[in-house]
């Protein structure tokens, strides 16, 4: 196949992002383990790319956990969808940028079901007014948050401070990257690159100096699976994927994880300190783990952000070697401080995974 | 060890690159025929023994060449060597040898079954 036929095929693998002027809807997972990703989203955003991106405080869960453990009815998480439309509608926005990949499934499927049945659509317009005196407008354009840095990944290639290489061996870093099933797996016109070759971090990866690990599992899911994972009993579902895939990757050696959804961010880190504990294993050379980083994290790393305002100390599986490799600066004595430079509590050492 | 209250399962995957050779070189070095076979399931539909226990020749090539010996021991000994699968074959595979073969090459290579 010539290029231009290549290229024509891509293009109808391309979904439209926004250029400005975002409603941000944040993620319950990401600020409960990674609280500061959204802030170096939102820093990204407002002082490297200067654009204009409203965070209210008055936004909610989109209910996408309950919803998918069946806790949750649809009518209401269509409710408080709806909601939040109407703060950003109330804000003057009409573009969506949505940190969660659950809740951007969740927003995607009721678009999509409001556009085949229009009915539903009234029924939830007159839940929301009845129950807030709210209306709302519907969204014009919906991006995943990764989808908005993966946008401006040249713009913040050309302001890297750091790149994706081994600073000693000058040989690029070897990422395995990881998409959320809910980015693109349940609609895939609405990720980059569809649900078969999805493209989102991989733009990024490559912008910024990296090597894309392709293993035998890398579009496996991560394991988490809602009620997999929150009924203790089932657990063993959600770690036995997790292990697939972390045994997958092993002999690809790869030098970090990246992950556009935060449960995937999450379980590919816990678990790895859980599988450690149970089995004894670790999945790098010298029993420290794989790192795992959010898309967010690795965007600020390249951008020279302190690694502990980033909160990589909040990983389960410790970073330092991943720092040390890319050659950035950071003070280990300042790791357990908070913002007032005071000590915190230090953490309890695992029993094997090295920290 | 530390109990979480939940356990792993193994993976089921099969890497090729790291699957166990042993048995199924052996077959086909000492009976190449069975390279040919293509997995029809005339042998097991005419199984004598088939018809009375689980065993599945057919199921069984297969694990066979995927390296999946957990029990190919037990399977194999429910075989009772009639011979009606070698006239049934289209290939002309000589099945009863194949039979013959497994049972040598799992005392050769000390292959036993996983409890």
């Amino acid at each position: 196949m010539n290029i231009e036929g290549k290229k024509q095929i891509w293009n109808a693998y391309q979904k439209e992002i926004a250029e400005n002027d975002y409603f941000y809807a944040r993620s319950c997972i990401r600020q409960n383990f990674f609280p500061a990703s959204e802030v170096a989203f939102l820093r990204i955003l407002r002082e490297e790319l200067h654009k204009n991106i409203i965070d209210d405080p008055n936004h909610t869960t989109c209910t996408g956990i309950g919803y998918h453990s069946d806790i949750v009815p649809f009518d209401t998480i269509q409710t408080v969808v709806a909601r939040q439309f109407s703060l950003m509608t109330q804000a003057g926005l009409e573009h969506m940028a949505i940190s969660c990949v659950t809740s951007f499934g969740i927003y995607t499927e009721i678009l999509d079901l409001w556009h085949h049945f229009p009915e539903q659509l009234e029924k939830i317009r007159e839940y929301l007014y009845k129950a807030t005196k709210r209306e709302f407008n519907l969204p014009k354009n919906i991006a995943h948050t990764s989808d908005v840095i993966y946008k401006f990944r040249n713009e913040i290639a050309e302001k890297a401070k750091y790149k994706l290489v081994n600073k000693q061996t000058g040989e690029p870093l070897n990422v395995v990257e990881h998409i959320g099933c809910h980015y693109a797996k349940m609609f895939p016109t609405k990720g980059v690159g569809g649900a078969e070759f999805p493209q989102v971090l991989v733009g990024m990866i490559e912008s910024w100096g990296g090597n894309v690990v392709d293993y035998p599992e890398r579009r496996h899911c991560c394991g988490f699976g809602f009620r997999n994972y929150l009924v203790q009993a089932n657990r063993g579902y959600s770690i036995s994927n997790t292990k697939k895939k972390l045994e997958s990757m092993k002999p690809y050696k790869p030098d970090f994880i990246v992950a556009n959804c935060p449960g995937c961010a999450m379980f590919m880190d816990k678990w790895q300190y859980t599988l450690a504990e149970m089995e004894g294993v670790t999945y790098d050379e010298n029993g420290y783990g794989i790192p795992v980083l959010t898309y967010e994290e690795m965007a600020g790393l390249v951008l020279g952000y302190n690694p502990w305002d980033l909160g990589l100390q909040m990983h389960q599986v410790q970073c330092e070697s991943l720092l040390d490799k890319m050659g950035i600066e950071y003070d280990p004595k300042a790791k357990y401080l908070d913002k007032n430079g005071n000590q915190m509590p230090l953490p309890e050492k695992p029993s094997c995974l090295k920290v | 060890m530390r109990n979480f209250g939940f356990s792993t399962t193994k993976s089921r995957t099969i890497d090729y690159g790291d699957i166990d050779r042993r048995l199924i070189s052996y077959i086909l070095e000492n009976e190449p025929t069975f390279n040919a076979c293509l997995s029809c399931g005339s042998c097991t539909a005419i199984c004598s023994a088939g018809n009375l226990t689980s065993f599945n020749i057919r199921k069984l090539s297969l694990q066979i060449r995927l390296g999946d010996l957990e029990k190919t021991h037990e399977e194999i000994d429910k075989c009772m060597l009639c011979g009606k699968c070698l006239l049934e074959c289209p290939r002309g595979i000589n099945t009863r040898n194949v039979v013959m073969l497994i049972k040598k090459g799992l005392t050769i290579f000390e292959i036993k079954d996983k409890a």
